[in-house]
């Protein structure tokens, strides 16, 4: 790992254009989703004036120092996911900071958040936050089996656990893809992808019309505006790791909008066309399904 | 006008026993620790509610305010017949959402208190403690004539006639019930005085706290709570 400097600013100001394409792209997802339902759907920019106005808010109320720190640990996961992942291949401003062995970390940061949003909402000592936590724990965690055997699939195909190196080792043509190269492991990734995307079918743990809306349910203005950064950065985060492990990653930012969106609307399009699992089936799907997947993706390298 | 005639008049005379769990009692921890609690001293925060100042600088107060009036999230909680009418605003047929107006499921989380129609008692302590544990600031919009004189129940038992007495209220649209496009036509009024920094509804709440406590107190029987619920 060479550091400079220069990096940092190089890395805040990736960071800031994600985060803007990602409030973006909510939004428009948001929108689909409305207008399968025969609605219209928000504006465009509505994430934009929800977020400040969550900051406008004038009250806030702490239940302890882990409430103020769940948000942050929350976003500390979405934000760190991207700081160690390289945005834009080959590219000096948006390559990030990477090491040797960023892939372990990744796959750290990925659940980091939902361990600090578990302990922050648990301090807010109500029943529903509780409720929603032990759901969201168990579903998450159900999910992100298939996924490390994924990953442990390609770094034994790669031989590395670089993200670099991977997204290198797949540039030149399409066919050089993990898609195509490693089919299994991706399509067990993909159902780690669609079980922690935070979208329907698997959102029961905090979707407002289950149990009111799960961990979330004490958190308010500034708080809640930290977290629903993280709402819309994490999944675009998270997109760019598959984006760079299994699509051949993004030499410019016209192939990162279209990947990111192209793989975004997979969990959007499944979501809006089937209806919430709850938790023991989602649970029952993942270790049926995808477990199986990841292990023969394992065999198969 | 007042909620103080005879037959609302609040029973002073039967005592009314707190309920088995807000009574005072002893935990036992797993490690075999034993811990007083007093739930209506433990569980809530005693300190009333405070006037928030506004933003020092005019123009980023009205910044705010724009932001407040295009994003209002409403409280889902519907108390009389008005409930109804909300429901068309979520779905295809009106859409709200098209204006900023969301629907969220927890108090915490919203700014918009709609009173839909007609207030029993019993749902005006729910009422208030939604009220008093939403973020300031906050709105209060009450809907259809219950809300304004008591309407068909003005001369109930049971129901309460002006909400203004009980709750700040900023905007009342009135009918009996109003369509959903009275409602949203409401709620582009209320859009309006938000930006003109006039929803200020949380702020008089808390400079006369002690009146809208003596209201509230006047007609629920069964004050089993604190004073303030956050």
């Amino acid at each position: 790992m060479n550091f400079e400097w220069i990096q940092i600013p190089y890395a805040l100001w990736t960071l800031l254009i994600i985060t803007v394409y990602a409030l973006f792209i909510m939004a428009i997802m948001q929108k689909i989703g409305a207008r399968v339902g025969g609605r219209y759907g928000i504006p465009v920019y509505q994430n934009y004036i929800d977020l400040v106005k969550n900051f406008a808010l004038r009250s806030h109320i702490t239940h302890g120092i882990m409430f103020y720190l769940g948000p942050v640990f929350r976003l500390t996961g979405g934000l760190g996911l991207i700081l160690f992942v390289p945005t834009i291949y080959g590219s000096v401003m948006h390559q990030n900071f990477h090491y040797s062995g960023d892939l372990i970390l990744a796959l750290y940061f990925i659940f980091f958040g939902t361990l600090g949003m578990a302990l922050g909402a648990g301090e807010s000592g109500h029943p529903h936050a509780a409720i929603g936590v032990s759901r969201g724990l168990a579903q998450v965690t159900a999910a992100e089996l298939p996924l490390a055997l994924a990953v442990f699939s390609i770094s034994l195909q790669y031989q590395t656990l670089n993200i670099t190196e991977i997204v290198a080792a797949q540039q030149g043509s399409i066919f050089n893809w993990t898609l195509f190269t490693n089919p299994l492991a991706v399509l067990a990734a993909m159902f780690g992808f669609v079980g922690t995307m935070m979208r329907a079918p698997f959102d029961v743990f905090l979707a407002p019309q289950e149990i009111p809306t799960g961990p979330p349910t004490e958190y308010h203005s500034a708080y809640l505006a930290l977290m629903q950064t993280n709402r819309v950065v994490f999944p675009v985060a998270k997109t760019i790791i598959y984006m760079n492990l299994f699509f051949g990653g993004a030499t410019n930012w016209g192939a990162f909008a279209l990947k990111v969106f192209a793989l975004y609307f997979v969990s959007v399009l499944i979501g809006v066309v089937m209806p919430r699992f709850r938790v023991e089936q989602s649970i029952r799907f993942f270790l049926k399904w995808g477990l199986p997947v990841g292990i023969l993706a394992i065999l198969a390298v | 006008m007042k909620d103080m005639d005879k037959s609302f008049k609040k029973d002073t005379e039967t005592e009314f026993p707190l309920r088995e769990e807000l009574r005072p009692h002893q935990v036992t921890a797993p490690d075999g620790q034993v811990i007083e609690v007093d739930p209506l001293q433990d569980y809530f925060c005693q300190e009333p509610p405070k006037v928030h100042r506004k933003s020092y600088v005019r123009i980023v107060e009205d910044f705010y305010n724009w932001a407040r009036a295009h994003s209002l999230w409403i409280l889902g909680f519907g108390t009389g017949c008005g409930a109804i009418e909300m429901r068309p605003l979520m779905t295809p047929r009106f859409d709200a959402y098209r204006y900023g107006i969301q629907w969220r499921a927890t108090p915490r989380q919203a700014n918009l208190m709609v009173i839909s129609g007609y207030l029993s008692v019993k749902t005006l302590k729910r009422a208030i403690r939604a009220y008093e544990q939403m973020p300031s600031p906050k709105y209060v919009v009450g809907l259809g004539s219950c809300t304004i004189n008591g309407g068909m129940y003005w001369d109930s038992y049971n129901t309460i006639k002006r909400l203004d007495d009980y709750l700040p209220v900023d905007l009342y649209i009135a009918g009996c019930m109003p369509r959903p496009e009275a409602l949203l036509a409401g709620f582009m009024d209320l859009k309006k005085l938000i930006r003109k920094g006039q929803g200020e509804g949380a702020n008089k709440y808390a400079e006369n706290f002690d009146w809208y406590k003596e209201n509230q107190k006047a007609v629920i029987k069964d004050w089993d709570m604190p004073d303030y619920n956050w």
